[in-house]
């Protein structure tokens, strides 16, 4: 499915890491370990076809991404760092317009369950701006429930902020979305293990120079 | 799936809620028109002739620097909060959703300078008729000052002192829709025919609704690399 040939990036002067290479196939977990700015999120926007690597290349179904753009952003999801949502927006609507820019058609009827599955069913008509860090975060991982026949999930940091249950919450969705043939590529500094599988593992500070 | 069609009423549909919930920002756009409009007369002193033949260029200039004062906050936000990543990632190519979201940055921020451009016109004693020219000219040239300093706005996004810049950027593009739309009332407000120079504003618009798209789009990919 994605294939990484020697992927290098840098930052000015420094090399963040050189010769990334790995092969990710369907139902694979892949965990992107490293310490604070050792390159995880530039490593993440890279696979996604935001930034631009010194070196290497990223092949999706063995086609390079930057040739694919749209094709290969359709079967994407990509969470950064930041939550992507509009403060004076709800969950709701938030959720709507994210699903509108991945091509889907979407429906409140439809974003009801997934929001109340991320436990924001109470709160999912207020303005996002009411919301805690924690509850801001479930709102942008809602998106994933709607997004089970994407192929490829890119998840920076999906567990920040999280507390425990919907840590838990999360990493079945990522068993039952890796068990019906996705992927995901994932950043976290804590315990990589997704319930009983442990993923794949890419180790920057080894690849750091 | 949803078809270009659909992601274009959703992207316009949210800026403008987004717009109506922060109306605040708007209003401050459209009252900076009005005050800077309204120095002239009030600096000037009250010589009706002299009045009517700075109207036009007057409210002209000052509908530009309204327009350009709403252009900052045009991808700031979509930026700073990471919606404008995922407009890069999106199903649909960059440059429609770009055309989407100018088209409800004109209505919000544009729309209010083409419906308060005449009232100001009359402190300036200028004839009914240039009036409406005037509003016709606004209507048909705003378009291109939104495009053009869309591109201005996503290569400035990120820096630092980016809105002076900004400025710098985009108010010497503005020149040519500057010139036409003020030499449309004034030949109106001369009994001669404003037709010409309406036609010509409209043409720079279209011209730049089918060019600018493409290198705003090309512009946001770049301040994300």
């Amino acid at each position: 499915m994605l294939e990484v040939f020697g992927l290098g990036c840098s930052r000015g002067e420094r090399v963040l890491f050189r010769g990334v290479s790995f092969k990710l196939e369907a139902r694979g977990l892949l965990h992107v370990a490293g310490a604070n700015g050792s390159g995880k999120t530039s490593l993440l926007r890279i696979l996604c076809g935001l930034g631009a690597a010194d070196a290497g290349e990223v092949r999706w179904r063995g086609e390079p991404i930057r040739a694919l753009r749209e094709s290969y952003w359709r079967e994407l999801v990509y969470m950064g760092h930041a939550n992507a949502l509009k403060d004076d927006l709800s969950a709701t609507e938030n959720l709507l317009l994210a699903c509108a820019l991945a091509g889907r058609a979407a429906t409140p009827a439809a974003a009801a369950p997934a929001l109340d599955a991320f436990g924001l069913a109470a709160c999912a008509h207020l303005p996002v701006r009411a919301l805690s860090q924690g509850q801001k975060r479930r709102a942008t991982l809602a998106r994933l429930a709607l997004s089970m026949q994407a192929p490829l999930w890119i998840l920076d940091e999906p567990l920040a902020a999280l507390d425990v249950a919907a840590v838990r919450y999360l990493e079945d969705v990522l068993l039952a979305y890796a068990d019906g043939g996705g992927s995901v590529i994932f950043t976290t500094h804590q315990d990589a293990a997704i319930g009983s599988r442990v993923p794949q593992r890419v180790d920057l500070d080894a690849a750091a120079c | 799936m949803l078809g270009t069609a659909g992601v274009m009423r959703s992207v316009i549909a949210r800026d403008l809620t987004l717009a109506w919930r922060r109306k605040a920002d708007v209003f401050v756009a459209v009252l900076f028109f009005v005050i800077v409009a309204s120095l002239f007369p009030l600096g000037i002193g009250p010589e009706p002739q002299l009045l009517r033949a700075i109207g036009p260029g007057v409210v002209w200039v000052a509908a530009l620097l309204a327009s350009m004062l709403a252009l900052s906050r045009l991808f700031a936000a979509d930026y700073a909060d990471g919606t404008l990543e995922q407009m890069l990632l999106a199903a649909t190519p960059l440059s429609i959703i770009v055309i989407a979201k100018v088209i409800a940055h004109w209505i919000a921020a544009n729309i209010p300078l083409v419906l308060i451009g005449p009232l100001l016109g009359l402190q300036f004693g200028l004839p009914g008729d240039a009036l409406a020219v005037l509003a016709l000219a606004l209507a048909l040239g705003t378009p291109s000052l939104s495009l053009i300093g869309a591109i201005g706005a996503a290569l400035t996004l990120g820096l630092r002192g980016g809105g002076v810049l900004l400025a710098l950027l985009v108010l010497p593009l503005y020149a040519p829709v500057l010139i036409l739309g003020s030499l449309a009332v004034e030949a109106t407000a001369a009994g001669l025919a404003a037709q010409p120079y309406l036609l010509l504003l409209a043409a720079m618009s279209l011209a730049a609704l089918s060019l600018a798209p493409w290198a705003i789009a090309a512009a946001l990919r770049i301040s994300h690399e």
